[in-house]
């Protein structure tokens, strides 16, 4: 047993951690929010080549790092400290986790166009009835010859408005909840049949509903098993759970800190109000939570890999995410009227912390599973 | 970073799962799954096991008696010891007074005093809160006057009362918060004062709680004689050893091993209790607040894991042990209380305890005899050691700066 951080880890940290401090200010991250294309490419070009981080999880064969799941939540951590729009989390820990853990000729094709920048991938899983039951689909892949014909309506797709490549989960058997006959799919985001209804979100980043109708894809776009992909796909999931559970932890430090040093200058009664006992407790009882978090983050994420995974990023879901509700409401809360302004961060660190709480399932919707896997 | 125990960490929990199932006193098994009420000879009885081991003290110095023990290693034994049901030792000697006495104490006292608490020959009990003096502990006013006797030696003469003594009826020696200065500020005129109990002018005297347990006392101090070899460190310096008592007693009290067992005890309960006709635990209700409170265990484990790692890279517990002060206390509360509320209707009979002779059996399902009285003891922990609210302070002031 050891919690200690290897060399290569620290260093990582520092790497990421110093790149944004430099160079992703709250105001740049608002002049791409504004901009209204959900990203900044070139952020995402120095990620790639200067910081090399989006190999971070990915073996030295691929040209990668040779990390895994801590590598990931360490980037995850510090994309949430700064309030990182780009899209570290679908292309790098959701399609990357699904190629590294089915390998192949496709791995060996896209990682390498990952780790470059050149390949950026956007999750299609939701539907629209489905809430968060990755079974629950209405997308079907017929097959077709040696191929499939895909069609049907995905929600919420965050980064595909400027997504190369789409992974999407779709039914190739059974009906529409079924454990089995469910297939994941890479596919080139351009295919011949596939529309899109782009907005931004109100967390700061862009998403599209995806429509496809009768789109023709290759047999060599399959990811894992025809048929039998609901496994991985609850793996890749539960990956990436832990993985905004890990940003959750980087953004509610921030709102945590920001609301310190806020109560330290905001005067009333002749005061700074960080001298009253009611709004000491309640920070006290923020930091509790977020360090709550962090230690929980850190359990599922050493457990990715054992049988317990699933137990264990359920319990951290649900305990990370009341504590993004309790760290955003108050700080919210002791900002008073400018912290339900526009203009402070500490509203959009709120804002994406709020969108975390049900990123991936609810606090209910993981304490039920809990329950199912943990109590019965 | 890594969760694995090595080959070597194995073959320790192995050695210690041996020890325990061969060594643990027969007669008190069972004991901790009924919540029974303890005697000191029932703490005795493992304390001399343990002691010949040489295995009492893990958190000491190998120099003074302790094990050398890293800290997976004293992990393991926390596990071990709280999965086995075995009881757990009183604090006074082991983890309050002994820590105290050979960080400050001189030679003389060290060997005075260390031996009769790892051998569990001399009971300890702590003098520190008095009716006047609870969270504001600074606020204390029992007074030792310094003297010199007719044997020319220097002495204190202590007059004042400490209450909420813990075990005291039992003590040999107590160690006691006491002002040397009533003219400085409150935390600069204390010192700390070993107390032998069986001094003329103490009388202990008993206070009953709420589950009707004797436990707590109090102790009146009446021109009791103490000689000046007996202060731990400086004259109105205790204030120091006080808070260095205070942030280890904390470290310690996440209870995490035992919270563990006592999660799995709920929910052996509500497997056999029946709600309409279903299992408890089926009760989606009584279900969510079983798995919350699973969840919050595993938080509050790695963030004690988290501690102790950052304890072996050589940070000292220090006061972000208060949170695991609050949320400990918190789950060992929230246990007790789903406890009662699974025993239903059968957290109402009163059960005394065997007395002598007397083989009737108690009211009810025998998991539910103390469910009542153990719910209604352990509201304690929240005020004890520093009330919670005691705890948040501490953190406002010493991790959050305000």
């Amino acid at each position: 047993m050891d919690f200690n951080t290897t060399d290569e880890q620290t260093m990582l940290r520092e790497m990421v951690s110093r790149y944004f401090a430099d160079t992703y200010s709250f105001d740049n991250r608002m002049k791409t929010v504004h901009g209204g294309k959900g990203w900044n490419p070139a952020v995402w070009q120095t990620m790639a080549e200067e910081l090399g981080i989006l190999g971070a999880p990915f073996s030295e064969a691929h040209g990668g790092l040779g990390g895994g799941a801590i590598e990931n939540m360490i980037v995850m951590e510090e994309i949430g400290r700064a309030l990182v729009i780009e899209p570290y989390l679908p292309t790098v820990v959701i399609a990357g986790g699904a190629l590294k853990a089915t390998g192949g000729a496709l791995a060996d094709a896209v990682i390498p166009q990952i780790i470059a920048g050149k390949a950026v991938v956007a999750f299609a899983y939701a539907e629209p009835q489905g809430r968060y039951d990755l079974a629950d689909l209405r997308t079907t892949a017929k097959a077709d010859g040696a191929g499939f014909i895909l069609s049907g309506h995905k929600s919420v797709v965050y980064a595909a408005p400027y997504a190369t490549h789409l992974l999407v989960t779709a039914r190739s058997g059974g009906s529409q909840r079924d454990q089995g006959g469910v297939s994941l799919f890479l596919i080139p985001a351009t295919l011949p049949g596939i529309t899109r209804r782009d907005y931004p979100t109100v967390d700061g980043a862009a998403a599209s509903e995806i429509y496809f109708e009768n789109v023709a894809l290759g047999a060599d776009m399959l990811v894992g098993a025809a048929g039998a992909a609901l496994p991985l796909i609850e793996q890749i999931v539960d990956e990436a759970t832990a993985a905004v559970c890990a940003e959750a932890c980087g953004l509610t430090r921030v709102l945590h800190a920001t609301t310190l040093d806020y109560a330290k200058q905001r005067k009333q009664f002749g005061k700074p109000i960080s001298e009253f006992q009611s709004l000491q407790h309640r920070m006290v009882d923020m930091f509790m939570e977020v360090e709550q978090a962090v230690s929980i983050t850190l359990m599922a994420t050493l457990k990715l890999d054992t049988p317990e995974r699933a137990t264990a990023v359920s319990a951290a879901k649900s305990k990370v995410g009341k504590a993004c509700k309790f760290v955003g409401q108050n700080a919210v809360q002791i900002h008073g009227g400018i912290g339900i302004s526009n203009e402070l961060a500490v509203g959009h660190y709120f804002k994406r912390s709020t969108m975390i709480e049900s990123q991936f399932g609810s606090v209910d919707h993981h304490l039920r599973r809990y329950e199912r896997l943990a109590i019965g | 970073m890594d969760l694995n125990f090595s080959a070597e960490d194995i073959a320790f929990r192995d050695e210690v799962r041996a020890f325990i199932k061969n060594q643990y006193p027969a007669h008190l098994n069972g004991k901790i799954e009924e919540g029974e009420e303890l005697s000191k000879d029932d703490f005795l009885s493992w304390h001399r096991v343990l002691a010949a081991k040489g295995w009492i003290a893990p958190g000491w110095p190998v120099q003074y008696g302790g094990t050398g023990w890293n800290s997976v290693q004293r992990y393991i034994w926390s596990e071990e010891t709280a999965r086995a049901d075995a009881i757990r030792l009183m604090p006074f000697g082991l983890s309050m007074v002994g820590p105290v006495i050979y960080t400050f104490g001189t030679p003389e006292q060290k060997a005075q005093h260390l031996p009769g608490i790892l051998s569990g020959d001399v009971w300890w009990c702590q003098g520190y809160s008095e009716p006047g003096a609870g969270s504001d502990l600074a606020n204390l006013r029992t007074k030792a006057e310094r003297f010199t006797g007719d044997d020319g030696k220097e002495y204190y003469r202590v007059n004042g009362q400490k209450t909420w003594t813990t075990m005291a009826q039992h003590a040999d020696w107590g160690f006691f918060l006491v002002r040397t200065d009533p003219t400085s500020k409150p935390q600069e005129g204390i010192s700390f004062l070993l107390i032998n109990m069986k001094t003329p002018g103490i009388t202990v005297r008993p206070i009953i709680t709420l589950g009707g347990e004797h436990e707590v006392n109090e102790v009146w101090l009446e021109d009791v004689i103490v000689p000046v070899e007996n202060r731990i460190y400086d004259e109105n310096k205790g204030w120091t050893c006080a808070k260095f008592l205070l942030a280890h007693e904390r470290t310690g009290i996440a209870g995490v091993a035992a919270s563990k067992r006592g999660v799995e005890r709920i929910k052996t309960i509500a497997k056999a209790e029946l709600d309409e006709g279903e299992p408890l635990l089926a009760n989606p209700f009584f279900k969510r607040k079983v798995a919350e409170l699973e969840v919050d265990l595993f938080a509050l484990e790695f963030t004690e894991l988290r501690t102790l790692a950052g304890e072996s890279s050589g940070k000292g517990p220090g006061p972000e042990s208060s949170l695991l002060k609050i949320k400990g206390t918190e789950i060992q509360q929230r246990i007790t209380e789903l406890a009662l509320e699974a025993a239903g209707h059968y957290g109402a009979p009163y059960f005394r305890g065997f007395g002598e002779g007397d083989n009737e059996h108690p009211i009810g399902p025998d998991y539910t005899h103390r469910t009542a009285p153990t719910y209604f003891n352990m509201r304690k922990t929240s005020i004890y050691g520093g009330s919670n609210e005691i705890q948040r302070n501490i953190i406002a002031k010493m991790v959050l700066g305000l």
